[in-house]
């Protein structure tokens, strides 16, 4: 039962880490390497918000999630839009990006263990036999709500629409009128708001620490890659198979064992089955 | 007459069409034109040490080697095979701890433990990527990318070749001046046997590899035996560099897998010109003592050459030593279109 209700919980909270990458690569074929460190950066900026500024909790959360998405924007706008196309480059800037956020606000002074977000609400409940705290089931909630809203976003509306256009063929969207650039940008800014939503969720449950981006980042790679690089639907299910895997092994083998599932996964993945478990097939792209 | 009806053209020098061919060896002048920049160069490195006054410089001429090597490595990846390596720190980390427990364990110099440790863990870079191989562009970046984070995470989980501490204990070359001579001849020797390498007929093989794969497969040719034989060259490059490393430190640990090893080369490769394999060993001599220079500000000197590179790939992604051959090999003049 402990199984089930915590593999639950991480994997929800894996979907979280992944779909802001998931979004971001399925719309505009960009791995935005520096996932990991706007969910480090919004994790201290509403922390900062809450703290430095005094702003109310509700308040700094819905500034940090504008915020992120602002500042994925503007990444977009000025650096990643001038390289699009060379998968090479992309990574290369993307990921120097990530660094220079990470390693900056480490240098900005926020390390070490003092660094904390509030939980939304206090206490805990017994789940069938299974002690769970609030925050945790908020973060099961507000999961599934976020794949839920997402999935009618790109069905009923026109941006979603025009940006599911964009992930199955980009140059029939553009045909069809869709700027691609604008939409790329919507996606990088929805993809850093996602990134600071998991943020916000998941960080109360422990400290805000400069690392997390990294392991982060990983994660989402891990989950996507396993999904198949740019299917939604895949990076869920692929975050409830590694999901479930990671707490597995943690009863079973240790808590050390839990990247390496992760990094595991993603290299079986790619060697058996590049597409990924659910992604389309495009043979000759990816591999000879 | 307005700008707009005038436009830059690029011309070769004379000296340069002159040199191409066999008359190079008629004069003086077409001698030099060719040798002189490789002759500053070799001469100049095997002069820094003995110029460079204190020791702590000297150590940081054997990092800038090293990390040369490993820019090398993967410039030679990247540009000549296609297959753009995200982790050169593998490379690293297998050479160095390779040599660490050869030595260690089996007492072995270390004259003896760098070649072996070169050979070996080569081989072993070689088997343990062979499955990735069919892979291409952003896919084989991510998997490598994944490879010494693994490693990393597994010597920790099972708490092998010394767990988190590393292995201690490990001989230093005999003395400063061997240290410094291997290191330097080791990167000479690996930088002029690359590009001779490249102008082979398998160099060829490599490029037509990175530019249409399926032509190279309709000619007859094995792809992946190719490939392993590109990565086999690569990460000798990076294995020795690695082995060098941990004898120079006497100390071998997980931070052997650590991503620095794999940006700061990219970085290198980036500013100093990508496809040259000069350029990356002249970026490293740039970027090392750079980073060595800002180390008292911490995890700002990361952020620094973050900047520079994305500063780099987005606005001048030839890189030094594309522009500074164009400049040398031809001249420019306005011309009435």
């Amino acid at each position: 039962m402990e199984i089930l209700i915590y593999g639950t919980i991480n994997s929800i909270s894996l979907a979280l880490y992944a779909l802001g990458f998931a979004m971001v690569y399925g719309v505009s074929r960009l791995p935005n390497f520096a996932h990991g460190a706007l969910f480090v950066l919004s994790g201290f900026g509403t922390w900062a918000f809450l703290n430095l500024l005094g702003l109310n909790y509700f308040f700094s959360i819905v500034l940090a999630i504008v915020a992120a998405g602002v500042i994925g924007s503007l990444i977009y706008r000025f650096i990643l839009i001038r390289v699009r196309g060379m998968e090479i480059s992309e990574i290369i800037a993307s990921y120097a990006m990530g660094l220079a956020i990470l390693e900056g606000l480490r240098w900005g002074g926020f390390k070490g263990m003092t660094y904390t977000l509030p939980a939304f609400v206090e206490g805990s409940m017994t789940l069938l036999g299974v002690s769970v705290d609030y925050q945790r089931l908020l973060v099961v909630v507000i999961g599934a709500a976020v794949v839920g809203l997402l999935w009618l976003f790109t069905r009923y509306t026109r941006i979603g629409l025009a940006l599911k256009g964009m992930a199955q063929d980009e140059r029939a969207a553009m045909m069809l009128g869709i700027d691609s650039d604008a939409m790329a940008l919507v996606a990088m800014a929805f993809g850093s708001s996602l990134a600071a939503l998991a943020a916000i969720c998941l960080l109360p449950l422990g400290n805000i620490v400069v690392e997390a981006g990294y392991r982060v980042l990983i994660l989402a790679i891990a989950v996507c890659i396993v999904g198949g690089l740019g299917s939604w639907v895949g990076a869920v299910l692929a975050a409830f198979l590694i999901g479930f895997t990671q707490i597995l092994t943690v009863v079973y083998l240790g808590p050390h064992y839990q990247m390496v599932v992760a990094l595991l996964a993603i290299i079986l993945t790619l060697i058996i089955r590049p597409s990924g478990l659910f992604g389309r097939q495009k043979e000759l792209e990816e591999r000879v | 007459m307005d700008a707009g009806e005038r436009r830059k053209e690029r011309i070769d020098r004379g000296i340069k069409v002159r040199s191409d061919s066999l008359y190079a060896l008629m004069s003086w002048r077409e001698l030099a034109y060719l040798s002189v920049p490789r002759l500053v160069f070799i001469v100049g490195m095997l002069l820094l040490p003995l110029i460079l006054p204190d020791m702590y410089w000297q150590r940081v001429v054997s990092i800038v080697c090293i990390y040369a090597l490993l820019a090398l490595s993967f410039d030679f990846l990247a540009h000549f095979a296609g297959l753009v390596s995200l982790g050169g720190a593998f490379f690293v980390g297998t050479g160095g701890y390779l040599a660490a427990v050869l030595n260690t364990s089996f007492g072995l110099p270390p004259l003896v433990t760098i070649p072996l440790a070169t050979l070996f863990g080569a081989a072993i870079c070689t088997l343990l990527l062979l499955p990735c191989l069919p892979l291409k562009g952003v896919y084989f970046a991510i998997v490598s990318l994944m490879y010494p984070l693994f490693s990393m995470r597994l010597i920790e989980a099972l708490d092998i070749l010394g767990g988190t501490d590393g292995i201690i204990g490990i001989d230093s070359f005999p003395n400063p001046w061997i240290e410094q001579y291997t290191v330097i001849g080791v990167m000479l020797f690996f930088l002029f046997a690359a590009r001779r390498l490249v102008n082979m007929d398998i160099g060829l093989v490599f490029r037509g590899i990175k530019d249409n794969d399926q032509a190279i497969r309709a000619s007859g040719m094995n792809i992946t035996h190719y490939k392993a034989m590109a990565v086999f060259i690569a990460s000798a490059m990076g294995a020795m560099g690695g082995a060098c490393l941990v004898h120079i430190y006497m100390w071998s640990g997980i931070s052997q897998f650590a991503l620095d090893f794999s940006i700061l080369p990219i970085a290198a490769t980036v500013i100093g010109g990508g496809g040259t394999l000069v350029g990356p060993v002249l970026g490293c001599l740039i970027l090392v003592p750079i980073s060595e220079l800002l180390r008292d500000f911490g995890t700002l000197r990361i952020v620094f050459y973050s900047l520079i590179l994305v500063g780099f790939i987005v606005f001048r992604s030839e890189g030094i030593m594309v522009y500074g051959q164009r400049k040398y090999h031809q001249f420019e003049r306005w011309t009435r279109i």
